[in-house]
């Protein structure tokens, strides 16, 4: 049996809101804010990225383990804000939480379902047939995420991430993964070249047979794999570029939308891109009980899912985290448009 | 300054990631960063690398308004001296943290940040700073 | 060892020489030094060189070799001297250590800095380097910072307010004005630095010591043969060095530069006297905070009622202990000059020789100069001879 035996989120202090954003563009603040069902977004301070927010997500996933890091034997760091377009992020947080040198390690793009691609990743080593290969595996999705200012991502694109390790001792799990299923395609919705500071999007189109068709497909091909049916979930996670697409999503499976509340973060941090289905299934697993059973579905533009079938076990309750995600999503300092423009260096003279 | 000082970067992760310092075993002192003599024991001092406490508090601090070259626009920025709960002493940045909870006294915990990244295309040095905590 | 005297100083003015590279400055200082001490240049033995930073502010190292060229002094040994701000309060030990101990009879120390040929961060950089590279300037600190922390527990622990800090340099502006060496010519009011905005929390600019371009020099030699020229001479009597941990974490107290302390034990000890037999200082206070800790160290007040003592005007010249009638560092800071000059001014003080800002029977002097944040500490007492 493989699955989740820690996990931690970071999401920075700063926020901005809708309306700051708004203000700024003189644009109307609550028809963006409702249409998107998103209030503010966490903003990264200004010494932080991709790479220092992976690393407290990892510690603390570390810390909730109960491991020696030194057994982790893979990282991976899914993110679309790398800090360096080569070297890995990934090597930074092996050392950082010092589980290297005797590992494996890379970083990963697609767009925002990498850190699910990691899990992935992680889940085929653990399991793996080849002797002694590793025991536990670090998969972590991480942003900071860039908005072109002006652009309607700025109201959502914001900072995040979570890390999930996965092993195999029955024991030491909090959950067990019994299914995963993807579904991939290429189909350009949303991209940043090599070079460009933020990225493109094809508007509407991000939606239906984008974000709504590999979403779709992908749960209904774990549903269909794993012999389970929309009811037999307690707790359902979707990748959330807004507050609005999960919730409908939801609704197009067959799934009480009720049941994605707790995994919708978006609407008081923004889409953490990459850590955004990752920070809403610890949101779910810091709530879960023993044997419930919970799906995540996470998105990537270009454009691919991961859909993920997940049981809860006893082992949760001895190992519940300092912190909950909801505790750290109200953890705030709000800030002005012209500090998150400074922090996030969207001035040029920066 | 040849691409940002690489080498001593590289040398300096376990030391900034890990809060890497050493003690001596026959006095008892922790040191942070590792110490090559123990200042009391000297050769009869056997220090042993260890990894320092992640918690300590404010022993004093102020708000940096001008910075030194590399740290011009983080302005303003919070600088401390903190005793370690071993007793070691360190500077770091405070961050994070509300101006009226930056005092001495406070309670401080090791956070991982960019500490140093003075040319876009150069390398990025991180290591800690530290957070109020409670 | 041997009873050594200075006999001869030079100082050029201190503040933005435009026109003067250093070679030019530390020229002027060098040959007005030997122009007073009525000898010629081919006396000297070895020149004595402090100057800090000067591969960061002018990308130029080998300053010994350019100081013994500049003065046309080739082919004597020329010895550069680094300790940070005390290069220059070193360097004069050291010229001070080489005729005591009768390698040489006549020596020639000079201290000089050119910090304006680089920016503000720039010379931030150069001067942080004063720190620890590596556990405090890579995190920010800048100089002001690390004195900055300092202030802040001094206040904590013994209630020293930003308006005493203030009246350092109110009263270093005040003395400055009657130096016509002084970088600046102008009173300020406590109100002033109060409103000089924050450099680093509870340091305003105004508590900090300038940006300076400056030289000095005095001609130092053997005692018995200084008599026997009958020039006017006065006498080191007590020359204290000491070290202490490069990094501001690592010192035992944050309230005191224990370097002074241990620095000036030594001087006195020598000298055989102690801080109240001091009628005049040129102390270190590089920010107001360090006036105020330095005249706490050197034992002329008791810890922690520095500031005090400032209030109540027990610093100001002529007043109990006449502090920095130069300016102080008010009156510029080219880092490697200052513990040069401070030697030239006590020594001009104690010839009677200070023009207006001459302190009344002054006998005995002390120059305290120190490097970093405290890292080394020099102290030397001078009587005339």
């Amino acid at each position: 049996m493989i699955g989740i035996v820690g996990y931690g989120a970071y999401i920075p202090k700063y926020r901005i809101t809708v309306e700051e954003i708004a203000k700024t563009w003189r644009k109307d603040a609550e028809g963006i804010s409702s249409s998107l069902n998103v209030k503010e977004k966490a903003v990264a301070g200004f010494d932080e990225d991709s790479c220092t927010i992976a690393v407290e997500a990892a510690r603390k996933a570390v810390k909730m383990a109960g491991i020696d890091a030194q057994k982790i034997g893979a990282v991976y760091v899914g993110s679309e804000s790398h800090p360096y377009a080569v070297k890995p992020t990934a090597s930074v947080v092996a050392d950082a939480i010092n589980a290297g040198p005797e590992l494996t390690a890379a970083d990963l793009e697609f767009a925002c379902k990498a850190g699910t691609a990691g899990i992935q990743m992680c889940m085929g080593l653990v399991a793996s047939s080849m002797p002694d290969w590793i025991d536990y595996g670090l998969a972590i999705g991480s942003d900071t995420a860039q908005g072109r200012p002006g652009d309607a991502l700025e109201y959502t694109a914001a900072s995040g991430g979570a890390a999930f390790i996965i092993g195999k001792n029955e024991k030491e799990l909090i959950a067990s993964i019994d299914q995963t299923f993807s579904y991939t395609t290429d189909t350009p919705d949303f991209w940043r070249r090599q070079h460009a500071e933020f990225p493109r999007h094809a508007g509407r189109f991000t939606g239906e047979p984008a974000y709504f068709r590999h979403v779709v497909s992908a749960a209904e091909g774990l549903m269909a794999k794993a012999k389970m049916k929309p009811v037999d979930f307690d707790f359902a996670v979707f990748h959330q570029p807004n507050g609005k697409f999960p919730l409908r999503v939801s609704k197009m499976l067959g799934i009480d939308p009720k049941r994605a509340k707790q995994g919708l973060l978006t609407p008081e941090i923004g889409n953490t891109y990459s850590g955004a289905t990752m920070i809403g299934l610890a949101s779910v697993l810091d709530a879960a009980k023993p044997g419930q059973k919970i799906l995540a579905v996470s998105y990537g533009s270009g454009a691919g899912s991961d859909a993920f079938a997940l049981t809860v076990k006893k082992g949760i309750e001895k190992k519940r985290p300092c912190k909950k995600v909801l505790e750290m999503v109200k953890e705030k300092e709000y800030i002005s448009y012209a500090e998150y423009a400074k922090f996030r260096r969207k001035l040029k003279t920066l | 300054m040849t691409n940002g000082n690489l080498p001593l970067i590289w040398r300096k992760f376990p030391e900034r990631y890990l809060l890497q310092g050493n003690r001596c075993e026959t006095c008892g002192t922790c040191f942070f960063p590792a110490r090559q003599v123990c200042p009391n024991c000297r050769r009869k001092g056997k220090l042993v690398q260890m990894e320092m406490p992640r918690q300590g508090k404010i022993i004093t601090f102020t708000e940096v308004f001008t910075g030194p070259y590399g740290f011009e626009f983080e302005t303003p920025y919070f600088i401390a001296i903190i005793e370690l709960s071993n007793k070691a002493r360190l500077l770091s940045q405070v961050v994070d943290s509300p101006r009226e909870k930056i005092k001495i006294g406070a309670k401080v915990e090791k956070v991982f940040r960019k500490i140093s990244d003075i040319d876009p295309e150069g390398p990025i040095a991180y290591g800690y700073k530290f957070k109020v905590v409670g | 060892m041997r009873s050594v005297s200075i006999i001869g100083v030079g100082c050029t003015s201190f503040g933005e020489h435009w026109q003067k590279s250093l070679r030019e400055l530390v020229a002027e200082a060098g040959i007005q030094a030997v122009l007073t001490s009525g000898l010629v240049g081919k006396d000297i033995e070895a020149i004595y060189g402090g100057c800090m930073a000067s591969g960061r502010f002018i990308a130029q190292e080998h300053i010994g070799a350019l100081l013994a060229d500049q003065l046309g002094l080739n082919p004597i040994p020329s010895t550069r001297v680094e300790a940070a701000c005390a290069s220059g309060g070193v360097a004069l030990r050291s010229g001070f250590l080489s005729v005591a101990s009768g390698a040489y009879d006549i020596v020639a120390v000079g201290g000089v800095e050119k910090m304006t040929e680089v920016s503000t961060s720039e010379a931030a950089i150069a001067l942080g380097g004063a720190g620890d590279q590596e556990t405090e300037l890579f995190h920010g600190a800048s100089f002001p910072a690390l004195y900055a922390l300092m202030a802040r527990k001094h206040m904590h622990d013994f209630g020293t307010t930003e308006e005493q800090m203030a009246l350092c340099s109110v009263q270093a502006h005040k003395n400055g004005m009657l130096n016509p060496n002084s970088q600046f010519h102008k009173e300020i009011s406590v109100e002033e630095v109060m409103h000089s905005g924050y450099v680093a929390s509870p340091l305003k600019l105004l508590d900090c010591s300038p940006i300076t371009d400056g030289a000095a020099a005095v001609i130092l030699c053997e005692t018995e043969k200084a008599r026997k020229m009958g020039i006017p001479a006065v006498e080191i009597i007590g020359a204290g060095q000491a070290s202490d941990s490069l990094a501001l974490s690592g010192r035992k107290s944050l309230t005191e530069v224990a370097a002074t302390k241990k620095a000036a034990e030594i001087a006195y000890k020598q000298a055989n006297l102690g801080p109240k037999d001091i009628d005049v200082v040129e102390l270190h206070d590089c920010f107001s905070i360090a006036n105020i800790m330095a005249i706490e160290d050197l034992g002329f007040f008791k810890k922690g009622e520095g500031g005090k003592a400032l209030e109540q005007g027990k610093t100001a010249l002529n007043s109990e202990i006449s502090v920095n009638p130069s300016g102080g560092l008010k009156c510029g800071h080219p880092v490697g000059a200052t513990g040069v000059k401070q030697a030239v001014e006590i020594f001009e003080q104690l010839l009677g020789k200070a023009g207006k800002r001459q302190v009344k029977d002054a006998k005995i002097g002390l120059a305290h100069n120190v490097g970093g944040s405290g890292a080394t500490a020099v102290v030397h007492i001078m009587r005339r001879l």
